[in-house]
């Protein structure tokens, strides 16, 4: 287990509430957006951008940062939340989320939101791009590492794969993939639409380390990230089972959720849940 | 300039030497290549830098995502693969992991137009000067020749930004020199006269120069425009040309849709409207061939230039 305070993981799970609260917030004044998938990345995200990834909010393009890639674009109200709240740009900002004239738009766009890595929205694409940073930094000796947040959906698609077969050639253990596994794409069920298990195994038989974990435990969230950066000669791909909407209980695993943002009422109820949980901690 | 007993040379050799002597003075250059690199001549460059050329298999959208990375981490990858693969079958992923980041990645695809020949229309990418020029951000260059093909890849690491780059698989007429200066962004009329003006990319070029010839046999004085740039789109030179000589005749290899006719025609539409024809694929695949025997079917030859001349002239002379 790694050794992380109860403090730090208690900070952490306030932190990660705060987000979901942003999510909330977001989605509801846009009217529209990807709630579900968000929250359920939320801790995952959180992990990352307050304990793990080496980022500068002074200098978002520090040549030596981490990146972090989200390749599930439509969950970057996580991203934009979590670097709002880690200094990137004012939090205020994140209410002009999907707005006319904002620079936090409905799916990432790169040079536009300080911090933002890679644009995303057709899926699929986040993977590759992570081979092309991690294949850089190993060119040029560098310690930076890029983490790949993926979607259990772009599972289905094809190019993850070639971008899983390359990783694997060139044995880049600089790079960490997330699959958050919430089970629910769009339209339904992952299992239902395209099934998707064994997926350990397929990961395993593209010659990966494979790590499943509970994606809403940072203590497995920090665990794993630790083994993956001790990882040597192969990439590392870690399978955090989610819940959808995790944090609310009328939205989880509710594939509604997906792609809605909550009504007024509903907006009060998950904020109310939400404020409770931080009392609780 | 006019047509002349042209050496015919291959595209990709100039490309695959360039891209090895560019790799010397410019250490941030690298490649990436999906199982075609021997066949468009990147694997030498593969073998001067082993290190900074990655052989990625078929997976062309992999391919690009990959150079996009690498151009996020401040690398110059050069994407190489044959136009159908490198521009189709990637559309979206240029558009949004190159275009719309606006990375420094440049595509360089062999293999465009009919004179693929024999492996037929599958292979044979007559729409992704279409594509591509569509695509915003996106730098389109169709050399004439081999020597050109070599400036391109200069070019095109010297700017920052994406570009698209298309050439041909069968040698081409080499109707430039080393010594002609080049610039992105800027056609060069290679042939002045007024009284109607031949505009052509790729190795129509050289098919534009001979009906120039042809014309002047017959007291027809044409200006002959090489637009190497196909966007940003040399919109001066243009409709100078539609100013001076009334009447325009593209040629392409590739369909007329939204191809270098379509943008030539926007271009004056907007400023000395002029009469205009398209020499080029009429919207229709193309099929197994020798590549002479495809340009000749298709309508691709000096010959429809030269006729296509004298529609433009006649229609001009109609005019009111």
């Amino acid at each position: 287990m790694v050794d992380v305070s109860e403090a730090t993981i208690a900070s952490l799970k306030k932190k990660a509430v705060t987000l979901r609260k942003h999510i909330i917030r977001m989605t509801h004044n846009a009217q529209s957006g990807h709630p579900g998938g968000s929250m359920s990345a939320c801790d995952l995200v959180t992990a990352l951008y307050f304990q793990v990834l080496r980022v500068d909010p002074e200098n978002p393009t520090w040549s030596d940062r981490d990146r972090f890639v989200l390749s599930k674009g439509h969950a970057c109200p996580v991203w934009y939340a979590a670097l709002a709240e880690r200094g990137f740009f004012p939090v205020d900002e994140l209410m002009t989320f999907r707005k006319i004239n904002s620079r936090l738009q409905g799916h990432p766009e790169l040079g536009t939101t300080p911090g933002v890595e890679n644009a995303a929205g057709a899926e699929g694409q986040g993977l590759s791009f992570s081979v092309g940073l991690a294949l850089a930094a190993r060119m040029d000796h560098k310690a930076w590492r890029t983490y790949c947040l993926m979607g259990d959906g772009e599972q289905d698609i094809g190019q993850t794969w070639e971008a899983g077969l390359a990783a694997s050639k060139y044995g880049l253990d600089n790079l960490t993939a997330f699959i958050d596994r919430n089970g629910i794409q769009q339209e339904g069920r992952t299992e239902d639409i395209m099934p998707l298990e064994p997926l350990a195994e397929k990961w395993e038989a593209f010659n990966w380390h494979v790590l499943t974990i509970d994606g809403h435990d940072f203590r497995q969230i920090l665990a794993a990230i630790e083994e993956a950066q001790r990882t040597r000669g192969r990439p590392t791909v870690v399978i955090a089972r989610t819940v959808k909407g995790k944090g609310v209980s009328f939205m989880e695993n509710k594939i509604k959720y997906h792609g809605a943002a909550t009504t007024d009422e509903e907006l009060k109820l998950a904020l109310a849940e939400l404020d409770a949980q931080v009392a609780a901690i | 300039m006019t047509a002349g007993l042209w050496k015919m040379e291959s595209q990709r050799s100039y490309f695959g030497k360039a891209l090895v002597e560019l790799g010397r003075r410019e250490p941030d250059v690298v490649v990436v290549g999906v199982d075609t690199t021997e066949s468009i001549k990147t694997n030498d460059f593969g073998k001067a830098f082993p290190d900074r050329f990655f052989q990625l298999g078929i997976a062309e959208p992999n391919m690009v995502s990959v150079a996009a990375g690498l151009a996020a981490a401040g690398k110059i990858p050069f994407a190489a693969t044959y136009s159908v693969f490198g521009s189709a079958h990637t559309y979206n992923v240029i558009r949004q992991n190159v275009a719309y980041t606006n990375l420094n990645v440049k595509i360089f695809c062999s293999h465009a137009g009919l004179t693929v020949g024999p492996d037929g229309a599958t292979h044979q990418m007559n729409e992704d000067i279409a594509l591509m020029r569509g695509i915003p951000r996106m730098t389109v260059l169709v050399p004439a020749d081999g020597p050109e093909t070599a400036k391109c890849v200069d070019a095109a690491a010297a700017m920052r930004g994406p570009v698209y780059c298309r050439f041909s698989r069968t040698n081409v007429p080499t109707v430039t020199s080393r010594e002609d200066d080049f610039a992105i962004g800027r056609a060069r009329v290679i042939r002045d006269g007024s009284d109607v003006t031949l505009i052509g990319c790729g190795l129509m070029v050289s098919r534009c120069l001979e009906a120039a010839d042809a014309l002047d046999k017959m007291g027809i004085e044409a200006r002959v425009i090489n637009l190497s740039t196909v966007k940003p789109l040399d919109a001066a030179t243009i409709d100078r040309a539609a100013r001076e000589t009334g009447g325009i005749v593209t040629a392409e290899e590739h369909t007329v849709v939204h191809g270098i006719g379509a943008a030539v025609a926007s271009a004056i539409a907007a400023n000395h409207p002029a009469p205009i024809a398209m020499v080029g694929v009429q919207d229709v695949f193309g099929e197994s061939g020798e590549a002479d025997e495809l340009l000749r079917k298709y309508g691709l030859t000096a010959e429809k230039i030269v006729d296509s001349a004298h529609d433009v002239m006649k229609r001009r002379g109609q005019a009111r």
